[in-house]
C-alpha cells in the first residue's frame, strides 16, 4: 500500500470462536495494526443467541458458535457497520469448521463486505496472518487502483517469491522486459532479476516512472528500491492473472501454485472476492514438484512433459505432507514404477490437495486461470482440468503474474 | 471448608451459593483475574499466550484444538484442586457458559472421573424446579466437611 493510504483506517469484524483462549489474540491484533485495521467485535443483542440457530438454520452445541452466527447476522444487517470480516476458528474443530464456512458463505451471499476465513493453531503468527489481513483491507478500501485495467507509462514490477524472484518492465500496456532468477538473498536476487528485465527492455532504471513490489520479500525490496506500491500477492496476482488472460470483466477463478503456498481466489471484474491461502504444509506446493523432479533426475522444466505421458493412477501418492509425499515417491520408484507415472502422480497429488483444501472454500467460476511457476509444468494444468472437468487457462507469461500485476497497478501512480 | 468446583465454570450464582454455605468455590473468574493481573504479560483481553494451550496438553492431546487446550489450561488446575463438584446441565447462557461444547464435555468428564462427591443437576426453568434446585444444592453443600 502507498504511504498516504496507510492512514485510512478500516474496521474489520472479528467473528471468532475462542481465538482469545488459543493465545493468538495478540497476533491477530498485531497483523491488523500493521495494515492500519482495527479489529472489532460486532455488537448484537444477547437475546438473539436464543433464536439464532433457527434463524440461521444451523443448530450447534457450542455457545461461541451461536455467537459467531449472531455476529455475522449483525454485520449483514448493518447493525454493526464494518468494512471487512475475518472469520476464524480453531484448526481441527469439525463443528467450528462447519460454522466458519457457512458464516463466510452467508456474509458473501448477503452483503458485499469482503470476508476471509482462517483456522488457527496456537502457533499462528502475525506474519502468517499479515498477507490475508492486508488483502482483506485492500479490498475493503476499494482502492482506485483495483479498477485499473490498462498499464500506462513505463513501469516495473518485482515479485519476490519464496523460491524465485521475477521482474517485469511494461510500457504502454506491453511487456517489454522480464527477469526470472532463484531467490537466494532477497535484495540481491531482486536486483539481478530487475537488471535482466531492464536490459531486455532496453531502458534505464531512472526512466522507470513507477515501481510495484509484491511477494514474500515485498516490504524489504519495496523499501530498498523506493517502490511506489508495496502490495500483497492476493490483490496483485488477481489483477495480473485476469490481465494476462484477457478476462478482466466478469467472474474468474485464479489459482496460483507458489513455491511454498497456494492461493485460490474468486475474482469479479478483476477484484478479488473470497480467497484462501494454504501454507501449513508444502506438500501441495511447487516445492514438492521441484523435489520430485530432483528425485527423478530431470530438470523441473522437463517434469511436466514427462507427467503428460504418464498415468497417475498407476502410482499411489499422498503429498499432504512433503515428507510423506517424497516417501511415497521413493517407495513407488523402488517398486518399479515408471518415471512418467510418478511425475503424473505428483502433479495429480498437488492439484488434488488444492481441490480438497482450498477450492472447497471459494466459489469456482469459469474461466479458471492457473498461474505461478508450477502452471508451466504441463502435467499440472492437465491434472487440474481432469479433476475439475473444466478447461484450465494458462495465460502467456503466467510465471510473471505477480511482477506484471505489480507493474500494472503501479502505473496508477504514474498519473498522480 | 471444602473446595467445590462448579460447572458452568463462570456461574456467579453457583459461586455465591457455595460461599454462603461456608465453602470455597473453584470458578473461572478467579483464574481469569489471576491471568489479567499477571505483571509482564500483555496479551489482551485474557492475557492468554501461546504457552497456555501447551499447558493444556496436560488435559487434552495435541490433536485437540488450541482453543480447547487454552480453556483447559484455566479449568484443569481447578479440577485438580477440587474436593467436590456441582455440575448443572443445559443451563441458560446467562447462568454461565464456557462457549465451547468440546471443552464442556472434557471438563465434566474430568470432574466426574476424579472420584470426588459430585452433584449433577438439570437447570431449572420454573419456580418449583428452581426451589428444588436450590434445596438440592443446599443439602449437598451441608453434607460436605467444613473443617
Amino acid at each position: 500500500m502507498s504511504k498516504e493510504e496507510k492512514y485510512e483506517q478500516v474496521k474489520v469484524a472479528l467473528v471468532s470462536c475462542g481465538s482469545e483462549y488459543a493465545g493468538i489474540q495478540s497476533q491477530l491484533d498485531s497483523a491488523a495494526e500493521r495494515v492500519n485495521a482495527k479489529l472489532v467485535y460486532p455488537e448484537m443483542d444477547v437475546s438473539s443467541l436464543d433464536t439464532i440457530e433457527m434463524e440461521f438454520g444451523l443448530q450447534v452445541a457450542s455457545a461461541d458458535l451461536k455467537l459467531m452466527m449472531a455476529r455475522a447476522k449483525a454485520v449483514v444487517e448493518g447493525t454493526a457497520p464494518v468494512d471487512g470480516v475475518f472469520v476464524t476458528s480453531c484448526f481441527r474443530c469439525a463443528e467450528a469448521a462447519i460454522v466458519r464456512n457457512e458464516v463466510r458463505r452467508y456474509i458473501h451471499k448477503n452483503s458485499d463486505i469482503p470476508v476471509i476465513s482462517y483456522s488457527f493453531t496456537e502457533r499462528t503468527t502475525a506474519a502468517t496472518l499479515l498477507t490475508r489481513m492486508e488483502a482483506l483491507t485492500t479490498i475493503a478500501r476499494r482502492k482506485h487502483l483495483l479498477a485499473r485495467e490498462v498499464q500506462t507509462g513505463l513501469t516495473a514490477g518485482i515479485d519476490s517469491g519464496s523460491t524465485t524472484t521475477k521482474a517485469a518492465i511494461m510500457r504502454d500496456n506491453k511487456l517489454i522486459g522480464e527477469g526470472w532468477v532463484p531467490t537466494i538473498n532477497v535484495i540481491e536476487s531482486a536486483r539481478k532479476a530487475y537488471d535482466i528485465a531492464l536490459e531486455q527492455a532496453g531502458v534505464k532504471e531512472e526512466d522507470v516512472q513507477a515501481l510495484g513490489t509484491t511477494g514474500y520479500g515485498r516490504f524489504l525490496i519495496g523499501e530498498h528500491f523506493k517502490a511506489q506500491l508495496v502490495q500483497e500477492e492476493i490483490t496483485v496476482n488477481s489483477k495480473g492473472a485476469v490481465y494476462l488472460a484477457d478476462k478482466q470483466k466478469g467472474p474468474a477463478t485464479v489459482i496460483d501454485i507458489g513455491g511454498m503456498d497456494n492461493k485460490a481466489i474468486s475474482v469479479e471484474d478483476g477484484i478479488p472476492g473470497m480467497f484462501t491461502m494454504g501454507g501449513i504444509c508444502a506438500g501441495a506446493s511447487g516445492r514438492f514438484l521441484d523435489m520430485t523432479a530432483k528425485r527423478l533426475g530431470v530438470e523441473i522444466t522437463e517434469l511436466g512433459k514427462l507427467a503428460v505421458k504418464g498415468m497417475q493412477d498407476k502410482v499411489e501418492m499422498n503429498s499432504y505432507c512433503i515428507v510423506f509425499g517424497i516417501q511415497s515417491l521413493v517407495n513407488s520408484l523402488a517398486q518399479g514404477s515408471a518415471a512418467q507415472d510418478v511425475a503424473a502422480a505428483a502433479c495429480h497429488s498437488v492439484v488434488e490437495q488444492i481441490f480438497e483444501q482450498q477450492l472447497q472454500e471459494i466459489e469456482v467460476k469459469e474461466p479458471l486461470i492457473l498461474v505461478g511457476g508450477s502452471s508451466l509444468i504441463e502435467g499440472v494444468p492437465k491434472a487440474l482440468g481432469d479433476l475439475l472437468k473444466i478447461n484450465v487457462i494458462v495465460p502467456p507469461h503466467s510465471q510473471l503474474i505477480g511482477a506484471v500485476g505489480a507493474a500494472l497497478l503501479a502505473s496508477g501512480y504514474v498519473e498522480e | 471448608m471444602t473446595k467445590v468446583f462448579i460447572y458452568p465454570t463462570n456461574s456467579l450464582i453457583l459461586s455465591d451459593l457455595i460461599e454462603r454455605f461456608g465453602h470455597t468455590p473453584l470458578a473461572m473468574m478467579g483464574q481469569v483475574h489471576e491471568k489479567i493481573t499477571t505483571i509482564g504479560i500483555d496479551s489482551p483481553p485474557l492475557n492468554i499466550t501461546p504457552e497456555d494451550p501447551k499447558h493444556g496438553l496436560k488435559y487434552a492431546a495435541v490433536e485437540v484444538p488450541a482453543g480447547v487446550r487454552g480453556r483447559m489450561a484455566l479449568v484443569g488446575p481447578l479440577i485438580d484442586e477440587a474436593e467436590a463438584a456441582i455440575i448443572v446441565d443445559d443451563a441458560a447462557i446467562s447462568f454461565g457458559c464456557m462457549g465451547c461444547a468440546r471443552t464442556n464435555e472434557l471438563t465434566k468428564f474430568l470432574a466426574r472421573d476424579k472420584g470426588i462427591p459430585v452433584l449433577e443437576l438439570v437447570y431449572p426453568y420454573s419456580d418449583a424446579e428452581g426451589k428444588e434446585f436450590v434445596y438440592k444444592i443446599s443439602d449437598f453443600l451441608k453434607s460436605l466437611p467444613k473443617e
